[in-house]
């Protein structure tokens, strides 16, 4: 049986909704920082494509004067939450700097729950005591935030990076938390079409955990199957989403499993077997015990992510490219987007415009060095 | 008294008018129910309504009814048990039977209904993409270590060792050669060589003649270590320890010596006309650290094939499963209570073990709460009936399912459940030469491949459904099954949330 625990009672109608939804994202793989005003614009193309009920961004290289510690971003029901959520924190980590999330305010974003950021490190103590990476002592924290503290929610846990997300079209969302005042060297950004009415905020997307960000559309057909296998490894899926287990994924898959990335993507969108079947010996049995071994983490139904991470961003569709998904390059821009419109918006004249074949990745990576 | 104390089951009427006097009915029925004095005559007291004769009378003049003699009504006292009082103080001995489970038992997978897409979610066209059923059974590591080597080509370190790969998520289940016919045997070889997957030799050896399908074997090692030499250790493609069956659970089987004539007894090397008598536990396994020294003992004298632990699925089926992985097994096969058996006492065939249902829900629950998943399969048997018994089964957390009573079912058997006799009229479970004979290998492998391959195409067109086009995706997600009208504590226990929520 589901634990539905406290995001049930929080707000009861979020039940693994499905949704629809459009995604945009860039990357400056020179580590060239721009404001966050541009992926706003992108995303404003594509109003079309959210229904108001969800709406949010990541900037990556956005923090870089606390660029060694992770910037914990929580949403709290109430003031009771967040005193429980600190004394956690406190006894967990060390905090470099605690303030409210600068916003502003909106008349069309309305109802906010209180946001505030953390930047900290692990305590060493803690760190020796339980023989975890610093990573994944972080994961566990989140998880055990998320999954047993009432009332917070943990929805940002990257170093040099944050998530912003609330309910609402996702220009005014971006608009709310000031995205302009920031500069990155990569941004996501997502608009939502739940077919119900969650308005939770915590439902919004990106999903993050650690530096992994995920924007997403579409819906999982094996989400039991993926979140079954991801708790194996410890992770507790508490949203109900389909996201949630995307970002799992590719944390368990590219950090935890050091998978490459093509090789992680070709485990979440694997190729047929016909196809493998007649490639060379090497390549088959490659690709044969990916799945083998991998079969939980295959990702099916339609699908097109973009995912951020602190080295790139990449975009990927389902197997069968059930939803769209465009790529373009401009330079050192690489962009990925829902639709073309959204990038030609802040980039008129692309030297190259692509549709991605499906289950094929579409990398941008800081170059080397950056 | 009367010889015949208990009334006849069934009553068998010849008609006079049609009857053409050719005396097949006489020559197939296994029963000796016929007789030819004059004219077609018929014992019904010996009829056990196989229906043998009546498919093969040319003149349709053979009708069978069951006996419409009336008892009192009782609501406790069910007429099956006070003919089995009868029976019993007639003759003092268990009851024996044959077939699987015929009590009216809650079937689970009946109460167990399977999602599909709509609008948010586009179901996929099997007749248009690819859907993919191919599965691997063995032993996986929890990850795999992957590198570029210097052209960037993406090498794998260290490879998935001694998988199987079968083309269906359906295998065979064990029927031995002596609880079934050589002819049966043979048909299911050919058939599980044609549609890519796996046959069991159940405990009874492997006869030479089925050495070239080894490729499509799993070979037996049961208690009683009928026919287990080196050479057919290593002949199929991994061995299996019979621990339990579910028709059978803690007891030991039986083969009676009429059944072992000459070729019987020379793949079980057993004297001809001697019982062969399987002992209820292995005498070498009296806990989990011998089965552990069994398994590797196999593996060694194999060069490392996949060992399958075979179980009866008991009350107690998820800490044993968990102990079976960590002793070393690539595969545990859950045989549910409702397993077919060739002879199994009728108390112990109804009353004792698990559906399957309950097992693979808990196995698989227990093994991933430990994080040792990967290290079997899991294969769920004893109460598949249909494809969606198959989809529900994988949904629940099997691997692949595996089919004996279906399998014959597929080849004639009515579930007459008098496999325990040796009269099995359709040439399966039975060794008369006479009756044997009659049962075509070809013929019946090709009903099996028939019977799977539509099973294939049902279990696909419910994929797309799903808008899922691997069967890896199904595997465990439960999230795509609902209930309907089960207990909220069965729900529980299965993972399934009820239908509506
Ligand atoms: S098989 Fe039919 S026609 Fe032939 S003897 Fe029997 S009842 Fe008569
Ligand atoms: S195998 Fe033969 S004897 Fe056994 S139930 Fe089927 S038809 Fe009857």
């Amino acid at each position: 049986m589901e634990k539905i625990g406290k995001y049930k009672e929080w707000k009861p109608d979020l039940w693994r909704v499905p949704s629809a939804c459009g995604l945009s994202g860039f990357i400056n793989r020179d580590g060239g920082l721009v404001s966050g005003e541009v992926i706003i614009d992108s995303m404003r193309v594509m109003n079309e494509r959210g229904n108001g009920l969800g709406g949010g961004f990541a900037g990556y290289g956005i923090y870089p004067e606390y660029a060694d510690y992770y910037a914990i971003h929580i949403m709290f029901e109430s003031q009771e939450g967040k005193h429980a959520c600190e004394k956690l924190l406190e006894d967990n980590v060390v905090l470099e700097k605690m303030e409210e999330i600068p916003k502003e305010t909106s008349e069309r974003i309305t109802d906010p729950p209180i946001l505030w950021r953390y930047f900290c490190k692990p305590r060493v103590e803690k760190i020796l005591e339980c023989g975890k990476s610093e990573d994944d002592f972080i994961v566990d924290l989140v998880m055990s935030i998320n999954t047993s503290v009432p009332g917070s929610f943990v929805f940002s846990s990257g170093k040099n990076m944050g998530v912003f997300k609330a309910v609402g079209f996702a220009e005014d969302v971006g608009e709310f938390y000031r995205l302009g005042d920031y500069r990155g060297h990569a941004w996501i950004g997502h608009t939502r079409f739940p077919t119900n009415t969650p308005g939770w905020w915590g439902g919004a997307h990106p999903f993050n955990i650690l530096d992994w960000s995920v924007v997403h559309n579409g819906e999982i057909s094996s989400y039991g199957t993926n979140k079954r296998y991801l708790e194996m490894f410890g992770y507790k899926c508490t949203l109900l989403t389909d996201t949630e287990v995307m970002a799992y994924l590719f944390d368990l898959l590219i950090r935890k499993h050091r998978l490459p990335i093509e090789i992680a993507c070709a485990v979440m969108a694997a190729p047929f077997w016909k196809d493998m079947d007649s490639a060379g010996e090497e390549e088959r049995r490659l690709y044969e015990s990916l799945r083998a071994v991998y079969g939980g983490a295959l990702v099916n139904g339609p699908f097109a992510v973009i995912v951020g991470f602190s080295r790139g961003i990449i975009g990927l569709n389902d197997r069968i490219k059930l939803r769209p998904l465009v790529a373009a390059e401009k330079d050192e821009y690489l962009y990925i987007s829902s639709e073309e419109a959204a990038i030609r918006e802040i980039c008129p004249k692309p030297d190259r415009v692509w549709a991605p074949r499906a289950g094929k990745p579409v990398i941008g990576m800081l170059k080397d060095g950056v | 008294m009367p010889d015949r104390f208990l009334p006849s089951e069934f009553i068998v009427n010849v008609d006079h008018q049609r009857c053409r006097r050719c005396k097949r009915c006489i020559l197939n029925c296994g029963f000796g129910v016929f007789d030819f004095q004059n004219m077609t005559t018929a014992d019904s007291s010996k009829c056990v309504a196989c229906h043998r004769c009546v498919v093969f009378c040319p003149e349709e003049a053979i009708t069978i009814t069951r006996n419409p003699l009336a008892f009192r009504e009782h609501a406790s006292w069910d007429v099956g048990l006070r003919k089995a009082i009868w029976k019993q103080a007639q003759s003092p001995g268990m009851i024996l039977t044959g077939m699987g489970n015929d009590k009216p038992w809650l079937n689970i997978f009946d109460h167990l209904l399977i999602d599909a897409c709509q609008v948010t979610n586009p179901s996929i066209d099997p007749l248009r993409e690819p859907m993919e059923l191919r599965t691997y059974l063995g032993r996986k590591p929890a990850r795999l270590e992957i590198e570029y080597d210097s052209q960037g080509k993406p090498v794998l370190r260290g490879a998935v060792e001694n998988n199987i790969m079968i083309n269906v998520p359906i295998i065979f289940s064990g029927m031995s050669y002596g609880s079934i016919s050589l002819n049966a045997q043979r048909a299911i070889a050919i058939a599980a060589e044609r549609l890519g997957t796996l046959m069991n030799t159940g405990e009874g050896g492997l006869h030479e003649e089925l050495y070239p399908y080894a490729n499509h074997i799993i070979v037996q090692c049961a208690s009683g270590r009928f026919g287990v030499h080196s050479k057919y250790l290593n002949a199929g493609v991994a061995v299996e320890i019979k621990i339990g069956q579910g028709a059978k659970p803690g007891i030991g089987g039986h083969l009676p010596g009429e059944k072992i004539g000459r070729e019987v007894s020379g793949t079980r090397m057993i004297p001809q006309g001697t019982d062969a008598l399987s002992p209820a536990p292995h005498h070498d396994i009296y806990s989990i650290e011998d089965l552990r020294q069994l398994i590797y003992a196999l593996k060694e004298a194999t060069g490392y094939k996949p060992v399958s632990v075979k179980i009866a699925t008991v009350h107690n089926v998820a800490a044993i499963a968990s102990g079976i992985a960590r002793a070393g097994a690539d595969m545990i096969y859950l045989d549910g209570f409702r397993g077919g058996t060739g002879a199994s006492p009728a108390i112990v065939r109804d009353h004792v073990g698990i559906p399957i249902e309950i097992a693979i829900a808990v196995v698989d629950e227990q093994l991933r709460s430990e994080g040792i998943r990967n290290m079997v399969s899991i294969i769920a048997a004893g109460g598949i009936r249909s494809s969606a018994d198959v989809v529900k089964a994988i949904a629940l957390g099997a691997d692949a399912v595996a089919i004996g009573t279906a399998a014959l079912v597929a080849m004639g058997c009515r579930l007459c459940q008098k496999c325990y006799t040796g009269n099995c009229s359709w040439g399966i479970a039975t060794q008369r030469p006479e009756l044997t004979s009659r049962l075509d290998p070809d013929w019946g492998a090709e009903r099996l491949v028939n019977l799977v391959n539509s099973w294939s195409l049902e279990v696909k067109e419910v994929l797309g459904a799903l808008g899922i086009n691997a069967i890896e995706s199904l595997r465990g997600n439960r999230d795509r099954l609902r209930s309907l009208g089960l207990d909220p504590a069965t729900n529980e226990v299965l993972g399934v949330r009820p239908a509506g929520m």
